[in-house]
């Protein structure tokens, strides 16, 4: 890969001055290779941790217990109106520094580290708001039906996941979409704690070799083309689940 | 919503409540002198009502503050909230200057995004697609790479050649802040022209209205209601979002927060305390807002 486009972004280095030094040089080349890796995988980390403590949180909402549904709402309302970058330094600097930690064979290391807080941390705060799209969408289910199932002997839980859920997902994938873009442009605060993905490799980058302005036109490339794919596959899935003649 | 609760019959709810029928329901009769002011509803009750849930949701924080702070202490807890209590106006100072940014940076932001989102309906389809490409750009980049953006790129003084004036981080800080906050803007301005009946666009034709008299003198006057329950809440989303710029070193809350907790030795009893008060400042400010905004979009979905 380096091969092929190394000799490009060289000559144009030469000849212009623009210095996309991780294209053409095998350590920028890795470092970066890296951080598009570390990025994707806290992206699809985020993303599926934060759809699963939605769909908790929903069926936590409608639950009978007065005590859950009120600590729901609370969870709710602190992770929707506090700054998700200081949620992040309370999960990494105060909640981080009591677990436990493990031997490493002379020094220790947390059992979750901060790649970990990231993605609990942003999970939760996402998670957040998918709760209140979810429940949105679980409200928007006719009574009739979930009446219906209730007549077919389903318990509260298999009618939330095999009836309520897959019509409720239908509704609200349009907002979940919405808030899944959120959450992914979101995940560059990982910065904020030393997680090795594409906005602090890249600052690294720019303090090694002083190209910000080239790096900063990858980094909106990289980003924007994140954003139209994953846009691209929540539009192809929601296509593809919509069942005619429902909603 | 209303204060007395009468029992109704089943299918006719009250004048808020969802109806979820779909016959025609009386509306409640609401007199001339009993209107809603700003901030106070026509029985006298406030919209920013806390009521006891959120009472009991604030003290939750508190507590959770409290208990956080308890199971990180290695001895200090006392110490540790006394020097809080000491540093607490240091950080309400860096946080001042949070709210400061966030103003400014929102009316930089809906001044260019009304513009732009003017722009997008526009009859040109240059301007259209132009200022599309231009709010879409904004609107899916990260909060975070747009700000490093203008904090590394812009110059830090402007030579005017007789004089240079110096520009300072938080006004960077500003500028990268109401970027995507213009971009948002213009989403929010373009939805609410399009989300109007297109009857209203062709009554006002058909009364020989310009087309710039109808968007100034119809459509916008009507947009202005529509629009405003999700300004407020995209100054929410601003304001939550002003903490970043302490990562450029900004002189903010967080800023302010490290450089105590910097001074008092770095002891780690000190995080929880002082991490849990940064988050609670935030959480008693953007709170109330936030359920205003929700107030506000109620009171104005009933009309229809």
């Amino acid at each position: 890969m380096l091969d092929a486009i190394g000799p490009f972004f060289k000559n144009l280095y030469d000849t212009t001055g623009w210095n996309f030094i991780m294209f053409y040089e095998q350590y920028e080349y890795d470092r970066f290779l890296e951080a598009v890796w570390v990025s994707i995988e806290l992206i699809i980390a985020c993303l599926i941790f934060s759809v699963i403590v939605g769909i908790i949180g929903a069926w936590a909402q409608g639950a009978k217990s007065r005590i859950l549904r009120l600590s729901v709402a609370g969870y709710i309302q602190i992770f929707r109106n506090t700054p998700p970058f200081i949620q992040l330094l309370v999960f990494y600097f105060v909640i981080g520094t009591i677990t436990p930690q493990v031997d490493m064979g002379g020094y220790k290391e947390a059992v979750i580290g901060n790649f970990g807080w990231a993605v609990i941390s942003l999970g939760f705060f996402a998670g957040a708001f998918n709760t209140e799209i979810f429940r949105s969408g679980v409200e928007a289910v006719p009574t009739s039906t979930v009446e219906a199932a209730e007549a077919l002997g389903y318990s509260r839980i298999k009618a939330y996941f095999y009836i309520i859920l897959p019509l409720a997902f239908r509704v609200c994938l349009p907002a979940l979409n919405n808030n899944l873009v959120n959450l992914l442009k979101t995940t560059t605060l990982a910065y904020a704690i030393a997680v090795p993905e594409m906005m602090y490799t890249a600052n690294q980058i720019w303090s090694d070799n002083v190209n910000v302005p080239e790096m900063m036109i990858v980094i909106f490339i990289y980003y924007i083309g994140l954003v139209g794919i994953l846009v691209y596959l929540m539009n192809r899935w929601e296509h593809k689940m919509r069942i005619p003649g429902y909603g | 919503m209303l204060g007395i609760k009468t029992p109704m019959a089943p299918g006719v709810r009250g004048r808020q409540a969802q109806s979820k029928t779909d016959l025609p329901v009386l509306l409640a009769f609401r007199g001339k002198n009993n209107k809603d002011g700003l901030f106070v509803h026509h029985d006298g009750r406030l919209f920013v009502d806390l009521k006891l849930r959120h009472g009991v949701m604030i003290f939750a924080v508190f507590a959770l503050w409290c208990g956080a702070a308890e199971a990180a202490k290695v001895g200090g807890f006392a110490w540790a909230t006394e020097s809080l209590f000491n540093w607490a106006p240091f950080i309400l100072k860096g946080f001042s200057l949070n709210i400061l940014i966030s103003v400014f940076a929102m009316l930089i932001g809906t001044i260019a995004g009304a513009a732009l989102g003017l722009m997008q309906v526009s009859l040109m389809a240059p301007v259209r697609s132009g200022s599309w490409l231009f709010t879409q750009f904004f609107r899916n980049s990260p909060w975070l790479v747009l700000l490093f953006c203008v904090m590394l790129l812009f110059p830090f003084e402007i030579d005017l050649g007789f004089v240079i004036i110096p520009i300072p981080d938080w006004i960077k800080a500003v500028i990268g802040f109401s970027l995507p906050v213009m971009a948002n803007i213009s989403e929010v301005v373009r939805g609410a022209v399009i989300s109007l009946p297109s009857g209203q666009w062709e009554s006002a034709e058909s009364l020989a209205f310009s087309r710039r008299q109808t968007m100034w003198m119809i459509i916008l006057p009507q947009c202005i209601k529509r629009m405003i329950p999700p300004w407020i809440n995209w100054y929410c989303i601003l304001t939550m979002a002003t903490p970043l710029c302490s990562i450029m070193g900004v002189e903010e809350s967080v800023t302010h927060t490290v450089q105590a907790m910097n001074a008092l030795g770095d002891r780690p009893e000190l995080l929880g305390p002082f991490y849990f008060f940064l988050l609670f400042i935030h959480f008693v400010f953007t709170y109330p807002i936030a359920r205003y905004s929700i107030t506000l979009e109620k009171k104005f979905a009933v009309k229809i």
